[in-house]
């Protein structure tokens, strides 16, 4: 990170950092991990400028330091994003994005048929890799889904 | 026997493995030839159907009753206090299965029978047809039926002509013989209708054979099995329709290069898509196919409900 851009998103002195986002995922990102950021402050920076991805999007979060299960979520929106955990302005960890296994509770299912709507139960999907294709198969109505078609759902 | 189906839930057809298929057909044979009113006696079984199927019901329920169980449910939800007060289906699911030794349901949506197996305190849950999901004991008549005309599982050429796309029983039958060694696959259908590419890519990674046609004829003499499939003709605009209609009819004439040992299968019910000139040849077997819901209904029943099935257990002595 340069300096020009340390002064356009503040540090922060304990936190976690999420970085390397691509454009216009930020606010997605922001929406997916709402319940967690709940009363703490959070800087953001949109559209920056990157060396390596033209550019990006940048979270700041004090005082919330997200796990490497919460952080592989963020691989489906963000294979490449970078996150690191931040104490007194260092970096303190950072955690490398797997795709997980399942997910369960962040998407609805995108079938408007599929029963979690209507029944007190999480969504649940199985993450299939196929060649560089990421499907999302929903435990449930077993269809399966382009990561685009689940993680732009409403 | 050593009996993997004993307390399973019966969800979805990729889950059953060659083995448990195997043991259903033999079962479902043995009970045919000899009826066993023992196997669920005492039994009490849930018949829920969240929405109307008069045959897949009546079989299921004479399947019980054959085999000596008692029948407890209802035929469409909108008769019932449940969906007059609004219950969720979890619920519904939790308190009838604490009264029933097994709980068949359908539903109109995709993934209740999953939501309910998770429900239902390990009372199997039997998959009657779950929206445009899975419809696990039609296939299962299916395979009977195909092991009943042909003797064998294994290299069976089969077509699959119609809606392929929407047609839930020709990917879950497919599914299920790709289980089975050397079976070829050919699919017949419009265009617009053709088989999902998730099953071609599944069939492409297990290695299988499989080809694209339009037209049944040039196929008719290398099949073992004709598995007819209804077009609904609100999945096409009219003039396609008409088109279709034309290229996706059985008659009886295209049969005349037709192996001896050919069997027409259909799901039923047909409209036009097997003319009735068909019916009277050697080769139509879908009203037989019918009738063996029962039996493959039984096999399963009694196999899910049975710890130890062994060959003396379906018999009468």
């Amino acid at each position: 990170m340069t300096k020009s851009m340390q002064m356009q998103v503040e540090a922060i002195n304990n936190g976690t950092v999420i970085d390397h986002i691509p454009a216009n995922i930020g606010l997605k990102l922001l929406k997916l991990f709402n319940i967690q950021f709940v009363n703490q402050r959070v800087t953001i920076g949109f559209n920056l400028p990157s060396s390596a991805l033209g550019c990006k999007d940048i979270i700041k979060v004090e005082n919330v330091f997200i796990n490497e299960e919460q952080a592989n979520q963020l691989a489906l929106y963000a294979p490449n994003a970078t996150v690191n955990q931040i104490e007194n302005y260092e970096v303190a960890k950072k955690l490398t994005l797997e795709l997980p296994d399942q997910i369960h509770a962040i998407f609805r299912c995108p079938n408007s048929n599929c029963i979690t709507h209507n029944e007190p139960v999480d969504s649940s999907f199985r993450v299939l890799t196929k060649k560089h294709d990421i499907q999302l198969k929903c435990k449930y109505c077993e269809k399966v889904f382009s990561r685009e078609i689940v993680t732009e759902h409403p | 026997m050593v009996n993997s189906l004993y307390k399973k839930h019966i969800i979805s057809i990729p889950e059953l493995d060659r083995s448990q298929l195997e043991s259903i057909v033999a079962t479902a044979g043995m009970l045919k030839a000899t009826p066993n009113p023992q196997l669920l006696k005492n039994k009490v079984i849930a018949s829920c159907f969240f929405e109307p199927s008069t045959r897949t019901r009546l079989s299921f329920e004479t399947a019980v009753q054959r085999l000596g169980g008692t029948v407890v449910g209802f035929d469409n939800d909108g008769n019932t206090s449940l969906a007059k007060k609004g219950e969720t289906l979890s619920d519904s699911v939790q308190v009838i299965s604490s009264y029933v030794d097994a709980f068949i349901m359908r539903h109109p949506q995709e993934g209740a029978a999953r939501l309910a197996s998770e429900f239902s305190n390990g009372v199997p849950i039997i998959n009657g047809g779950d929206g445009a999901n899975q419809h696990p004991t039609q296939t299962l008549l299916d395979l009977f039926s195909i092991f009943e005309t042909q003797g064998r599982l294994d290299n069976i050429n089969i077509a699959f002509v119609g809606d392929l796309k929407y047609g839930r029983t020709v990917h879950s039958l497919t599914q299920a013989l790709s289980k089975f060694d050397n079976v070829s696959f050919y699919f017949i259908s419009p265009e617009i209708l053709a088989m999902p590419d998730y099953i071609c890519e599944e069939l492409d990674e297990a290695g299988i054979s499989y080809s694209l046609h339009t037209s049944m004829e040039e196929v008719i003499p290398n099949l073992d099995i004709l598995y007819m499939t209804r077009v609904q003709k609100e999945r096409l605009d009219e003039s396609e329709y008409v088109h279709m209609k034309a290229a996706y009819i059985l008659t009886a004439s295209m049969l005349t290069e037709a192996r001896e040992n050919l069997k027409i299968l259909h799901p039923l019910p047909r409209i036009d898509e097997i003319t009735v000139d068909v019916d009277k040849t050697q080769h139509a077997y879908y009203f037989q196919q019918a009738e063996n819901g029962v039996y493959a209904r039984e096999a399963l029943l009694a196999l899910v409900l049975n710890e130890q099935l062994s060959a003396g257990d379906t018999n009468n002595d």
